[in-house]
């Protein structure tokens, strides 16, 4: 008996991780509901509680609901954080991790494989947002090909969010310890222009805290397609973070990779 | 080192962090084709060593070679040419058994229509066939085994490494593991690196016998050669009646050294083996004493593990996990902390089918 094994290209590893991540994902319906459903739920809280806010002279909106629909894009996206680092924590876990370690498989494509299924999360997640805004009465004010662009700035978030889930995953080998980063994130959401623009929170210290958030600037990028149009600062700030993000998490992640994998 | 299918080890040393030595400064040369049974209780060192010879834990000192190529400086070679099932069958409980086979054979670079072929081969090899679209999860013990071997081979290697394959296994799907491995060396030439806390598996299976003991190992050679070192064959007669004791005794110790015996049974340890056996039972024939019961008892691999380290195998891993803190947590998967007991009972029906 002769060994086949062969070292396949780097494009074929990740492909067949990636198959593997989505088929996983597509089987946990735990996974995929509530990411889709919580963040509808909190947007229909908000928008029907908090409608009087577009009555603040030099409020950007006639329609809290389109003001309103950024936030479900980034808090799905957070969902990708937990997401992305627990499947991670759990093959470390189960000792899965040791047998991919096994084969010749790379770094680099169990990264981009792992992200495979949290994009696909995210891309179910977009359609769905923009569907039932569009539906409730809201508009894109940068039309067919803005949503094009809505799409693809949210999955660059979601990325970026599960690039430090991925971090946390591989650092800690604990699923518990990712699911802890979730409430952190969650601050982070509030503490941003979430629910009023920057320049009409009244209180300083929480314009100043929303002004070094980079959540501010992803939210802000997300819900200028929607209530703006087009507004090419704040579509560099939210691709730009979302970039510096990601950068930073697979950063972190390889890291953390090279430290977790320790074949010679 | 030689560049062929075996294995060489060399004063290999792996220390972890505030502990002992796991592995200390072992060294043992698998041939090619050869089943290499180590044998060992928990904590003893084995599962260290595997990690280290598939390159998944660097050594700490010491050198070792798999199929020629070096173990730190050329680990990806090594897992070219290695098929590795470790202890705890490690799958996803998502994926089928078929969906298994495809993502491990087309991350060892197979083509699709290579992971079709080989992977239903594979898999009706060890009985999985039908089983295959089901997802794993709902799996028994033996069959997550089973799997795991046949994920092992899916890329054809030359050397298999095998991690306490049967421990958990009730005794059937023990059995057609066991022929399976066999059948990999005997008939495809595969070299098999096997460990186990079983005596009877590693007396059976393996070629040679390496016994490991607080990471050390304390005698290696073939099962017969390990038994014929301890020595000679016991003899165990039950008296028919109870008042001829005594003169059972002073028959059977012209043959051999008494050892001591309760129940009223007298045993001898016999002087030249078991050639003296027809002897023995002549002498007592024409003594005119009968006997209720008349035991040969041949050493076995728990005397030499005995006499060599001055305690039983069986519990002996217990009393070893509890002294040392080998820092096996960095292995990332943990060794059963029960002694070498029996297999924990099965679902019958996966039973029955293997």
């Amino acid at each position: 008996m002769s060994a086949r094994s062969t070292t396949p290209a780097l494009r074929t590893q990740a492909r067949y991780l990636a198959w593997r991540s989505v088929v996983r994902t597509m089987r946990q319906p735990i996974v995929i509901v509530p990411p889709l459903v919580f963040p509808l739920f909190l947007l229909a809280i908000n928008a029907s509680g908090l409608g009087a806010a577009t009555n603040i002279p030099d409020f950007p909106t006639s329609s809290y609901l389109a003001f309103a629909l950024a936030f479900p894009f980034m808090q799905g996206s957070i969902f990708a954080t937990n997401t992305a680092g627990t499947n991670v924590a759990q093959d470390i876990g189960s000792g899965f991790f040791n047998r991919l370690a096994l084969t010749p498989m790379s770094g680099p494509s169990l990264l981009v494989g792992q992200l495979t299924g949290v994009l696909l999360i995210g891309m179910l997640q977009a359609v769905a947002f923009l569907g039932a805004g569009l539906a409730a009465g809201a508009s894109l004010q940068s039309g067919v090909l803005g949503a094009v662009v809505l799409f693809a700035l949210s999955l660059s978030i979601a990325a970026a969010f599960g690039a430090i889930g991925l971090f946390a995953g591989l650092r800690t080998g604990s699923a518990e310890a990712v699911q802890g980063l979730f409430p952190l994130m969650f601050i982070l959401l509030f503490l941003s222009s979430a629910a009023l623009p920057r320049d009409l929170i009244a209180s300083d210290w929480f314009q100043t805290v929303a002004t070094i958030n980079p959540v501010s600037y992803l939210i802000e990028g997300l819900r200028s397609l929607i209530i703006t149009g087009w507004d090419a600062e704040a579509l560099a700030l939210g691709f730009g973070v979302a970039f510096a993000i990601f950068a930073i998490g697979l950063w972190a992640s390889t890291l953390a990779l090279r430290q977790r994998m320790v074949r010679t | 080192m030689e560049s062929s299918n075996g294995i060489e080890v060399e004063g290999l040393v792996r220390e972890f962090k505030n502990g002992p030595r796991a592995v200390d400064g072992i060294d043992l040369r698998v041939r090619p084709g050869e089943i290499y049974g180590f044998l060992g209780p928990n904590g003893a060192g084995k599962s260290t060593t595997v990690h280290m010879l598939t390159t998944l834990l660097p050594p700490t000192a010491g050198r070792a070679s798999v199929a020629g190529y070096d173990i730190v400086r050329e680990g990806a070679a090594v897992r070219d040419v290695i098929g590795v099932a470790l202890q705890d069958a490690a799958l996803d409980l998502l994926l089928t058994g078929r969906e298994h086979m495809k993502l491990q054979g087309g991350l060892h670079g197979l083509s699709p229509g290579e992971i079709k072929q080989r992977g239903d081969e594979l898999l009706a090899r060890v009985g999985l066939a039908e089983a295959a679209d089901r997802r794993v999860g709902g799996y028994s013990g033996g069959m997550k085994r089973r799997l795991d071997l046949a994920l092992a081979l899916v890329h054809s290697p030359r050397i298999l490494f095998l991690d306490e394959p049967t421990t958990g296994l009730d005794v059937q799907s023990r059995a057609a593991l066991w022929d399976e491995v066999s059948g990999l060396a005997r008939r495809e030439g595969v070299t098999v690196f096997l460990t186990t806390q079983y005596l009877e598996e590693a007396d059976s299976l393996a070629d040679r016998v390496g016994i490991i003991h607080r990471g050390s190992i304390v005698a290696e050679g073939t099962p017969a050669a390990l038994k014929a070192q301890i020595g000679r064959p016991t003899l165990e007669a039950v008296p028919a009646e109870a008042d001829q004791v005594e003169r059972l005794e002073g028959i059977l110790s012209r043959f051999g050294d008494p050892l001591p015996v309760s129940n009223g049974s007298v045993a001898i340890r016999l002087s030249d083996g078991t050639e003296e056996l027809a002897d023995v039972v002549r002498g007592l024939d024409g003594e005119g004493i009968k006997v209720a019961d008349l035991q040969l008892h041949a050493p076995s691999l728990d005397d030499v593990f005995l006499a060599k380290t001055g305690r039983s195998l069986e519990g002996a891993g217990d009393e070893q996990v509890a002294e040392e803190d080998t820092g096996e947590e960095h292995l990332q998967r943990h060794q059963p902390i029960s002694g070498a007991s029996a297999p924990s009972p099965e679902d019958p029906a996966e039973a029955a089918r293997s």
